[in-house]
């Protein structure tokens, strides 16, 4: 096992190293010089060398990528033009935030997804897998934000129960596990949770429709086990790949909340990623698409190290 | 007379034969999706929506960029505007229909680039092997580091916003998965008999890729990118929601949502039709493709 988790760590040093380059790179393929942003529009020709110098833009481009890796390894991914304060600093605070609404949503999300899908497979072509199915499909087909808007419609707008946007009474530094709080959460949660929904009930649908159909099933209920004996076999054999595709959708809840953090004003990750965007702040950009991107490969990291630890069948391969 | 009905089935069976032998495999499959009720429903849905987006100008419809400070957010209903009015007085059935050209063209052909890029590329590297496949295929995985989202968000936050970047933005998205895809369909088939049979008798690498490669691959890499519509659609009009994509005053679903998303106090279920469409087409796209992934798995 260790062996194992020693070989996974190395194959994660270069993805890592290129994910840091792709971030790099993200700033270069902006069209103009990246000092526009920070630049006064009647700047002179010396302070614009001044300052190229001083965010290093003079150096040959292999030579910056190094030292900004360096700096990143150290936890120094620069400041945000727009504010001046730390990069790093700025998404951690925000990245919390996602967190808390991607753990709700997984909550929700897997579930719903783990009942429906294994219903759906040990009552295969019956009118409840259709039901099952036809919620799962339209759980990945539907636009999320959309969701969001509507689901603010129904319960902001026509019936008043929940508040529409924003991250508690006190704003985005003051959150606590209450009612007052939690309100807020409800449907950013809800609407986070639909995709992650859709894909586990479909994956373990198919999961559980596959192992009832092999041999070893028939022989379990045929030296007499009770039919929840069978179920226990079902999940232990469904446990792997079905852990392996929520970990996956853990992190795509992770990095893809942008959408739905700008219908609902929630000031996470995603919602510094938009005002980066827009505010043309590149430090920030880069630093958070870095930062969520090495979640991203942490999180697929454990996966696969959770996934060995309970199929046996892994570490050999 | 015991013997009657058996030769009677046999003789059906003779005569019926050569029929299902003479039909080819995709004529197959096509009858099998025309006899699929989902699937022909969601079709007509598509086909509804994408003649009515090319057909636009010629159905009498309101001009989609002609707005008056009289009629905003009439709902929907009102004579004359069946559907109401956007923000800005601008009729919503006509926005809606306009609004398909550019939502279905930046939907739809980032996956048909990507399809054309991804199958080259999976092909070549599946095919040739050793160092090549390690280097595209290695290139691969860092792309899929990210989640599509913020991969196509940090693209075309980067590059800026517009059409084009969008377009570019989601084909570098589904390249890598398309590849993968691509790769691992033409691993399998690599090996087996006819293609060292093709080598043997002289034909060269990119004969083999082109005639009895591509013909033995191209419809799993063909089903997998239409179950990739869906979400390029979802992404393309969350681009554009995110005021990535196009730009005002254009008739973009995506758009509208977010121009409309300040009217949800005032017109809720008016500012919640684009969404509608987006989610009808990516739906229908994704229905469409379990039908035909269903319809080409002949064993069953």
């Amino acid at each position: 096992m260790l062996a194992y988790i020693a070989r996974r760590i190395v194959y994660v040093i270069p993805i890592v190293i290129s994910v840091a380059l792709v971030c790099f790179l993200l700033v270069h393929i902006t069209p103009g010089d990246p000092l526009v942003a920070v630049l006064p529009a009647d700047a002179s020709q010396e302070l614009a060398a001044q300052l190229r110098a001083a965010y290093g833009f003079d150096r040959p481009l292999p030579v910056q990528f190094g030292l900004w890796l360096l700096r990143a390894l150290h936890g120094d991914l620069g400041n945000s033009i727009a504010t001046g304060r730390p990069v790093l600093a700025e998404v951690m605070r925000a990245v919390g935030n996602t967190v808390t609404l991607a753990i709700a949503a997984a909550i929700i999300g897997f579930t719903m997804g783990i009942l429906l899908g294994l219903i759906a497979g040990y009552f295969r072509e019956t009118w409840i897998d259709k039901l099952a199915t036809s919620f799962a499909i339209a759980g990945v087909s539907v636009p999320h934000y959309w969701l969001g808007m509507l689901l603010v419609i129904i319960f902001s707008v026509e019936l008043n129960w929940l508040p529409a946007v924003g991250a508690g009474p006190g704003g985005s530094g003051a959150w606590a596990w209450d009612w007052a709080h939690l309100q807020y959460l409800v449907l950013p949660a809800i609407t986070t949770s639909v995709i992650p929904m859709g894909i586990v009930t479909r994956t373990v649908r198919a999961l559980t429709g596959d192992i009832l159909s092999q041999d070893f099933v028939e022989a379990l209920r045929a030296k007499g086990l009770r039919e929840t004996g069978v179920f226990r076999h079902v999940i232990k054999n469904a446990a792997p790949t079905a852990l392996a595709v929520m970990g996956l959708q853990l992190g795509y809840m992770l990095g893809g909340s942008i959408l739905i953090e700008t219908v609902f004003s929630w000031p996470g990750s995603g919602f510094l990623l938009n005002s980066a965007i827009f505010q043309r702040d590149l430090p920030l950009l880069q630093g958070t698409i870095l930062v969520l991107a090495l979640f991203f490969v942490f999180l697929n990291l454990l996966v696969d190290i959770a996934q060995a630890a309970i199929d046996p069948r892994i570490k050999r391969g | 007379m015991s013997e009657l009905p058996l030769s009677a089935t046999s003789d059906a069976a003779l005569q019926a034969a050569p029929v299902t032998k003479a039909r080819g495999y995709w004529a197959t499959v096509g009858r099998r999706i025309l006899r699929d009720k989902v699937s022909m429903a969601c079709a007509l849905v598509l086909i509804l929506i994408f003649v009515s987006a090319i057909l636009a100008p010629w159905l009498g419809l309101e001009d989609p960029y002609k707005g008056s400070m009289i009629r905003r957010l009439r709902h929907i209903g009102t004579t004359g505007y069946p559907l109401g009015t956007d923000e800005l007085g601008r009729d919503m059935l006509a926005r809606l229909i306009y609004g398909g050209r550019l939502s279905l063209v930046v939907g739809i052909l980032p996956v048909i680039l990507a399809f054309g890029i991804g199958t080259s590329l999976g092909l070549v590297a599946g095919y040739v092997g050793g160092k090549l496949n390690t280097a595209i295929m290695r290139t691969v995985d860092v792309f899929y580091a990210f989640p599509s989202v913020l991969l196509a968000i940090a693209i075309s936050g980067a590059l800026g916003a517009g059409i084009l970047n969008s377009i570019v933005a989601l084909t570098i998205v589904f390249v890598p998965q398309i590849t993968r895809v691509a790769e691992s369909v033409t691993t399998g088939v690599r090996n087996m008999d006819f293609v060292e049979a093709a080598r043997a008798s002289g034909a060269g690498p990119f004969t083999i890729m082109r005639v009895h490669i591509l013909g033995n691959v191209l419809g799993a890499i063909f089903v997998y990118a239409t179950s990739l519509i869906s979400v390029s659609m979802i992404l393309a009009a969350g681009l554009s929601f995110l005021g990535l994509g196009t730009k005002p005053p254009e008739p973009e679903w995506g758009l509208m949502l977010n121009t409309l998303r300040t009217a949800i106090y005032v017109n809720p279920w008016v500012a919640a039709l684009p969404g509608a469409m987006i989610f009808a087409v990516s739906i229908c796209f994704n229905l469409l493709s379990d039908g035909l992934r269903s319809a080409m798995d002949i064993r069953n």
